[in-house]
């Protein structure tokens, strides 16, 4: 994994000294770092580090307070538009609607992106096939398992083959088998050429990922592949890591 | 466009498949109608009376049967004591006795002069007043027959119920209904329909998507809009059809303000929307802040001319008074819109207002 994200050096999501104030608070302090094309990119982070911030901003659904950042090329400040268009997104609440088919669910998140008809068509019939599917494609999301629904969600998700696609705690609650399986689903996405940039508090996630960087009050404190981390911080796991960066925080998580 | 279609159908969806809100929507406005056309009605139709007649003679007979054939009352026994007055009275069977004195026939043809006596179980002050009325017009009218050749001077007020001559309640509570069904609908529904984006978390994966916020909001509200203009439709057929009321004014100026009401609602379920995270907060404001109001304060239930001045202050607040001043001039007046300008205009400002607030909060919360 290391390799397709050191051969291909190309810069998708870059941030230049990003910060977003909230009166006196500092939500996000000024934190810089590049995340490569194909790299599944860990955001770690205790709650309240600033994190969500963070990705709000990346996503176009907040403006920097100082600083700058580009997501596809386009900038973060000025260009949200376009942003919204090359990006996905999947929250930690699967976001589908329980009152709707999945082929509905499909159709309607497709369509919200401006595909054509015979695309939705062709691609609900792949996705429906690709997630195995096709017998529960006219029955409510309501009905189906949370691990369907998660992946269902993460294939809606890069429906419009993102460039990025922004995962906010996507296997919260989700037994391991599911969530093994779901990060097979990044990783093929990965390779497909979609950037995946992250959030867990699962320290085992974290080591699938190519790179992660862990912030602390605000600040990324630490940014590197997790083998490097581990190394950099004299821990045997990932786990280790975190808890010798979070510990020194002064933020009450929320 | 695509976005907008999708968009859409995506809204019927959640609005067919959920039984309550297809209740509310249709059920509502056809419910409202009925109850208050046919149960919650102050008229009275057929009360029942009693009648003590002393005379028993042809004229006496002839008064009698014209109470009976008016559709205001049934004469439900024929007293013989007048120890019996208070016994039917008290047993509720009838709200209204009426004396006959001894000789009617006579002292009409003789002195010119009778009197009859009207007993009413006043415990319902407003249905005894009503009824002693209608009886006086019975009465009224069965002296002309008599006495307006012979009496060479009566001065005869003619009275004349202008816009609603039978005075029916249903002028007065359709334009009611009509506000309050499109507070429902509109303010209350969609409300609900927006904040149950934000619980369900929706909301943030839409607004990470191309679509502007503007646009979501839109495709929102558009199909509630739609839906509204179908329960105005539904309640005027029904006034029509059914409660016999006409439409004097015009018909397109009367759709055409209630899609003014109908946005002012809309305007306010946004609003609603926008300050509050939760569907059940989102209904208690529409109900409480909303509805209650609209029913108290908008001069349908109680005149707003009887209020204290305060209250009559408060109720220019409630953009369902203007409403339904509109509708009222409108539907039943037949009055056009020179005469309504000023309700319009305070409505459409209304409207501004609470769209632009609306709008800048929504803006807010995403910066």
């Amino acid at each position: 994994m290391n390799n397709i994200a050191n051969n291909q050096r190309e810069v998708v999501i870059s941030a230049t000294n990003l910060t977003k104030q909230f009166g006196d608070f500092i939500a996000t302090n000024a934190i810089s770092f590049e995340v490569y094309k194909g790299e599944i990119f860990g955001f770690l982070g205790a709650n309240g580090a600033g994190k969500t911030t963070a990705m709000k901003m990346l996503c176009g659904l907040s403006t920097p307070s100082r600083g700058s950042a580009t997501v596809a090329g386009f900038d973060v400040s000025t260009e949200s538009e376009k942003i919204k268009k090359n990006i996905g997104y999947m929250s930690q609440k699967f976001s589908l609607y329980e009152d709707l088919t999945v082929t509905e669910n499909i159709r309607f998140y497709a369509g919200i992106y401006g595909l054509s008809i015979p695309v939705i068509k062709e691609k609900t019939a792949a996705l429906l096939q690709q997630l195995n599917m096709e017998s529960q494609k006219n029955v409510l999301v309501k009905a189906l398992p949370l691990g369907w629904k998660q992946k269902l969600a993460f294939s809606i998700a890069i429906i419009h083959d993102p460039a990025v696609v922004f995962l906010d705690e996507p296997t919260g609650g989700v037994d391991p088998i599911t969530r093994r399986e779901f990060w097979e689903m990044i990783y093929s996405a990965a390779n497909r050429g979609t950037t995946a940039f992250v959030t867990t508090h699962y320290m085992d996630e974290a080591e699938y990922c190519n790179r992660i960087s862990i912030m602390v009050d605000g600040k990324i404190e630490a940014l590197g592949t997790p083998s490097d981390l581990k190394k950099e911080f004299n821990s045997a796991t990932m786990d280790d890591v975190f808890l010798k960066l979070a510990r020194n925080a002064k933020r009450i998580g929320d | 466009m695509k976005q907008f279609r999708a968009f859409i159908k995506k809204e019927w969806f959640h609005i067919f498949r959920d039984r309550k809100t297809v209740f509310i929507l249709f059920g509502m406005p056809v419910m409202q109608i009925l109850i208050f056309g046919f149960a919650l009605t102050n008229e009275v139709k057929n009360a029942n009376v009693a009648v003590l007649d002393y005379s028993k003679d042809a004229k006496s007979t002839e008064l009698v049967q014209q109470m009976d054939a008016s559709r205001y009352f049934d004469v439900y026994s024929s007293l013989n004591r007048s120890a019996d007055i208070d016994r039917v009275l008290k047993a509720g069977k009838v709200k209204m006795v009426m004396v006959i004195p001894p000789d009617f026939t006579q002292s009409i043809e003789a002195k010119h002069k009778v009197t009859i006596q009207l007993i009413a179980d006043a415990s319902d002050p407003n249905l005894a007043t009503t009824l002693v009325n209608y009886a006086s017009s019975i009465v009224n009218d069965f002296q002309k027959q008599y006495f307006t050749e012979k009496i060479p001077l009566v001065v005869t007020p003619e009275v004349r119920m202008l816009y609603n001559p039978q005075l029916k309640g249903a002028f007065n509570f359709v334009p009611g209904v009509m506000a309050m069904v499109l507070m429902l609908v509109s303010t209350m529904m969609t409300s609900i329909a927006i904040v149950r984006e934000k619980e369900l978390g929706t909301m943030e994966i839409l607004l990470a998507s191309p679509l502007k916020p503007l646009l979501i909001i839109i495709s929102k509200t558009i199909p509630y809009l739609f839906l509204s203009l179908i329960n105005i439709s539904t309640i005027l057929l029904l006034s029509v059809f059914v409660l016999d009321l006409p439409i004097n004014g015009s018909l397109f100026l009367l759709v055409s303000l209630s899609m003014l009401f109908a946005i002012t609602c809309l305007s306010l379920g946004i609003l609603i929307s926008s300050s509050t995270n939760s569907q059940q907060v989102a209904m208690l404001i529409s109900l409480m802040g909303l509805f209650l109001p609209t029913i108290m304060l908008s001069g349908f239930m109680f005149p707003i001319e009887n209020m204290p001045l305060p209250m009559q202050f408060i109720s220019n607040l409630v953009p369902a008074k203007w409403y339904f001043y509109i509708v009222k001039d409108v539907m039943i007046k037949g009055l056009g819109i020179a005469s309504i300008w000023k309700e319009v205009l305070v409505l459409f400002g209304m409207t501004m207002f609470f769209l632009v607030v609306s709008i800048k909060k929504f803006k807010l919360r995403l910066s």
